[in-house]
């Protein structure tokens, strides 16, 4: 199987802050595989996505690499950029109404990657983009529409139809369902997964819901405070958290299968990024924090029994299953 | 808030971008107001004190700016005419703000016909050439400064009341409008005490801007004989009373007083738009 | 049997031949919590909006206390009579509070109205515990506070007036999962301690089935179902309800089965 992205000890540091947004992330999505990157707001998650097309935040600077089919993005010439976001690498965003130009017609906004950037033919780049809409279940009248005119379900197919006009290997789904209703939601997953299955994408998927990263990816990534917590086969770490913070977090979703009454909320909230973290980033708000805990941070390592897996937790051995931390 | 200030074409080109224009400007603006409120104290002579040897004389060590027509004291006069051509601007602005504010969060918060009442008159206005008024208001009325800085300022309301409207439309929809108005605060205690704060800072870049139209308005107003009494410094006054100085190519004491005026305007305009960049971002 | 201290019959609410809110009733007892599920487009949230005063209801009436608050109060009495029956927390704790206050004059601001010539200090550290903040946060402006505190501040805004209801539009739906189970579990401690009523407007059945008593799920403007939270969740009676199930994202999840049941529908 052939690795479409491979993302090695990258770390990303932003002036004025005292510590690094994202401290050492390895992450890898192979070919036709769904990977899904679960992280509440200000883990990174975001930015780890967005530095796969070299979009990175202004005066940051990065060490590690970030490689999008062998090559690293983080040391890539402006025109070698435009060639990734192009053909190589795609990018869904979270709301698409504002992501599309409002004035412009649905068929500009398809084509004009292709015709300004690859150099496609109009003629051309119309026949890909009516082909692109019938894969995501849209018409060919939907090219002279305005954005204004589709509903959002649509106008998220018509963002993942811009994706795909470019044959890429690999999709980055930033939050890509969090703007829509719970029942359109499953109807851009279907289609997510069987593009997957036609094209032979890698998609990485990114967002705070661990119950959807669970329900539709093969593996999944949790980050907390720029570090990955834990990775693992979706329905293992779903069934039985290796590290505290995901069982926190399984913990105190709310479900509609669960009884009434009081959440396993996690107390605090995450260190912000003027503070300096010594040892492991979840520590101040942990059950089952030792001594070592604030002085040492935790490797990623492998669970043992499991290869697969792997935790970035001192007392992986002391949480237990889906109960989370036994404190 | 996106809204920017409106500014006359000519003008709206120069841009602030670049750091020491806007020092330069601020710097400008602060020297004009510290001569005007100093004048009687720093002005080496009385303003219109005639020496009619020395008229028309350039510039020398007692008469620093040289001597006019009427042997005044070319920087005495300056000096002292910043008083009046600040004062009349001062008086438009403080008057059209004060007025187009109302007029503005009344017509964005009662919307309905009273909003299409009060919108399209000051469009009536706007149509109305301001300096018209003020010709028309002083033909009336005599000379003197009142009656053109009434006129400028009904003139230079549509500016202030067209820009407060649409800034308190946008706040109005913002949610803790509606949460004030949940909590049971009547339509008034939430316009005086979060909306008009709200949209304060950028209505007085709107203003100071106006500050540099109202004084060249008024300086041409004055340039034409209809503003200020004939013995008042003034700056407008001095280009008009410079005129025959520069056939007989003096052109000092007409010049200056222009310059004078060119380069407040100039200022004003670029500390107004500079403070409503600076808003703009801080909202962002 | 528990007095009713809400109830709405009948409502309607059209925008240009768009039915929002197409029949609404409604009845929320003293001390419970009622749940109001829907997608976009529902009518739930114009239905909140109706409720608290916010918007006009072309027919139908809104009782509190058995008195009619259908129609807007005119004079100051009334107002605040009315902000003292229900009040309101919006979505988004980053636009509900004005940026210029900080945190104790926005609950000194309401107390002042409601309750002149009292201890307003006391009385707003007490709000502030109450909802888990400190003389800090009362110092601070809006910017300087977490998504999550800021909602505590709305809720303790809310709560300043002694409302009978508080109607909470997606009040949770804006933050992170661990904060939201913060605010969720203090949303219940408040319950349990004052008694106060909740209306609780969400998309996400989970929290509903956390936080309510009973439930109305709404579609297209209409009421579809309604019934006990844990009834109607365990056994759907309306195939939409089920789809909205259904919808929820567990392991194992067919989401091409979800979109075909959606169509059908």
């Amino acid at each position: 199987m052939t690795t479409t992205l491979d993302i090695r000890a990258y770390h990303l540091r932003l002036p004025d802050t005292a510590r690094p947004v994202l401290a050492g992330v390895d992450l890898t999505v192979d070919a036709r595989e769904t990977v899904a990157l679960v992280g509440e707001s200000g883990s990174g998650k975001s930015l780890t996505s967005r530095s796969v097309l070299g979009l990175l935040p202004h005066g940051a600077t990065t060490g590690g690499t970030v490689e999008v089919d062998g090559e690293d993005v983080l040391t890539m010439t402006p025109d070698r950029l435009r060639r990734l976001r192009t053909s190589t690498a795609a990018m869904i965003f979270q709301d698409p109404r504002a992501a599309i130009n409002p004035l412009r017609r649905i068929g500009d906004f398809l084509t004009e990657s292709l015709r300004l950037n690859a150099g496609t033919g109009a003629r051309a780049a119309t026949d890909r983009a009516v082909e692109m809409l019938e894969a995501v279940g849209l018409s060919a009248a939907v090219l002279r529409r305005h954005p204004g005119q589709l509903s959002g379900g649509m106008l998220q197919r018509v963002m993942i139809a811009a994706a795909l006009m470019g044959d890429p290997a690999l999709i980055l789904a930033d939050e890509p369902t969090t703007a829509l209703d719970v029942t359109t939601q499953a109807e851009v997953v279907a289609l997510l997964g069987d593009l997957r299955e036609r094209f032979g994408t890698g998609l990485l998927f990114v967002t705070h819901d661990l119950g959807l990263a669970a329900a539709i990816s093969d593996r999944v990534y949790v980050m907390y405070a720029g570090r990955i917590a834990e990775t693992g086969p979706a329905a293992a770490l779903f069934e039985r958290p290796r590290h505290p913070y995901t069982a926190a977090l399984l913990n105190s979703t709310p479900r509609p299968d669960a009884p009434q009454g009081r959440l396993a909320a996690i107390e605090g909230r995450p260190p912000g990024l003027r503070e300096d973290l010594t040892g492991c980033s979840f520590a101040a708000r942990c059950p089952l924090a030792t001594y070592l805990c604030s002085q040492q941070a935790p490797e990623l390592l492998p669970v043992a029994g499991e290869p697969a897996r792997r935790t970035a937790c001192h007392h992986t051995d002391r949480i237990g299953t889906r109960g989370g931390a036994d404190a | 808030m996106s809204t920017t200030v409106l500014r006359r074409p000519g003008l709206a080109r120069i841009r602030t971008t670049r750091a020491p224009l806007q020092h330069l400007c601020l710097g400008f603006v602060a020297l004009v107001v510290l001569a005007a409120v100093l004048a009687p104290w720093i002005a080496p002579y009385d303003p219109n004190r005639i020496e009619l040897g020395n008229a028309l004389a350039g510039p020398s060590a007692d008469h620093l700016l040289g001597v006019d027509a009427s042997g005044r004291d070319t920087l005495a006069r300056l000096l002292t005419g910043a008083r009046t051509s600040l004062l009349g601007p001062l008086g438009v602005v403080a008057f059209s703000t004060l007025a187009g504010v109302a007029v503005g969060v009344t017509a964005a918060w009662r919307g309905g016909w009273l909003d299409s009442v009060l919108s399209r008159s000051t469009e009536l206005v706007f149509a109305f050439p301001g300096m018209l008024l003020a010709i028309l208001i002083v033909s009336v009325y005599g000379e003197g400064l009142l009656a053109p800085v009434i006129a400028l300022a009904i003139a230079y309301l549509p500016y202030v009341s067209r820009l407060t409207r649409s800034l308190v439309l946008a706040e109005r929809g913002r949610p803790y409008v509606e949460a004030y108005q949940v909590q049971g605060h009547s339509g008034l205690q939430i316009c005086l005490r979060h909306v008009i704060p709200a949209v304060t800072p950028v209505v007085l870049a709107q203003s100071t801007v106006n500050f540099g139209y109202a004084l060249i308005d008024l300086a041409g107003l004055s340039f034409l004989g209809l503003g200020v009494p004939a013995l008042t410094p003034d700056w407008g006054r001095m280009v008009f009373d410079g005129q025959s100085a520069v056939q007989h190519g003096y052109p000092l004491s007409a010049v200056l007083p222009c310059a004078a005026v060119v380069l407040t305007v100039v200022a004003f305009n670029v500390v107004g738009e500079r403070w409503a960049d600076q808003v703009a971002r801080r909202d962002r | 049997m528990r007095k009713t201290v809400l109830e709405v019959l009948g409502l309607h609410r059209s925008y240009g031949g768009v039915r929002a809110v197409d029949d609404v009733s409604l009845t929320l007892a003293e001390g419970r919590s009622l749940g109001i599920v829907g997608e976009s487009g529902s009518g739930k949230t114009t239905t909140a909006r109706i409720i608290v005063g916010l918007e006009r209801a072309d027919s139908g009436r809104v009782l509190v206390h058995r008195r009619d608050r259908t129609e807007r109060g005119r004079g100051r009495a009334d107002r605040l009579a009315r902000a003292r029956e229900v009040q309101m927390v919006f979505q988004d704790p980053y636009l509900s509070l004005d940026p210029r206050m900080p945190v104790a004059t926005v609950l000194r601001e309401t107390l002042r109205l409601h309750f002149p010539g009292t201890d307003h200090e006391r009385r707003i550290a007490e709000l502030l515990d109450q909802v888990g903040l400190g003389p800090r946060e009362a110092a601070a402006l809006p910017r300087q506070l977490s998504g999550g505190q800021r909602q505590r501040v709305a809720i303790a805004r809310a709560l300043a007036v002694e409302p009978a209801v508080l109607v909470l539009d997606e009040a949770v739906a804006a933050l992170d999962v661990s904060v939201q189970a913060q605010i969720l579990n203090l949303l219940a401690d408040i319950r349990a301690a004052t008694g106060i009523g909740y209306l609780f407007i969400t998309h996400d059945l989970g929290v509903v089935r956390c936080v309510t008593d009973e439930v109305v799920v709404m579609r297209r403007g209409r009421i579809v179902e309604s019934g006990p939270t844990a009834e109607v969740l365990a056994r759907p009676r309306h195939p939409y309800t089920r789809l909205l199930l259904d919808s929820v994202p567990v392991p194992g999840w067919d989401p091409r089965r979800i979109a075909a049941a959606r169509r059908a529908l």
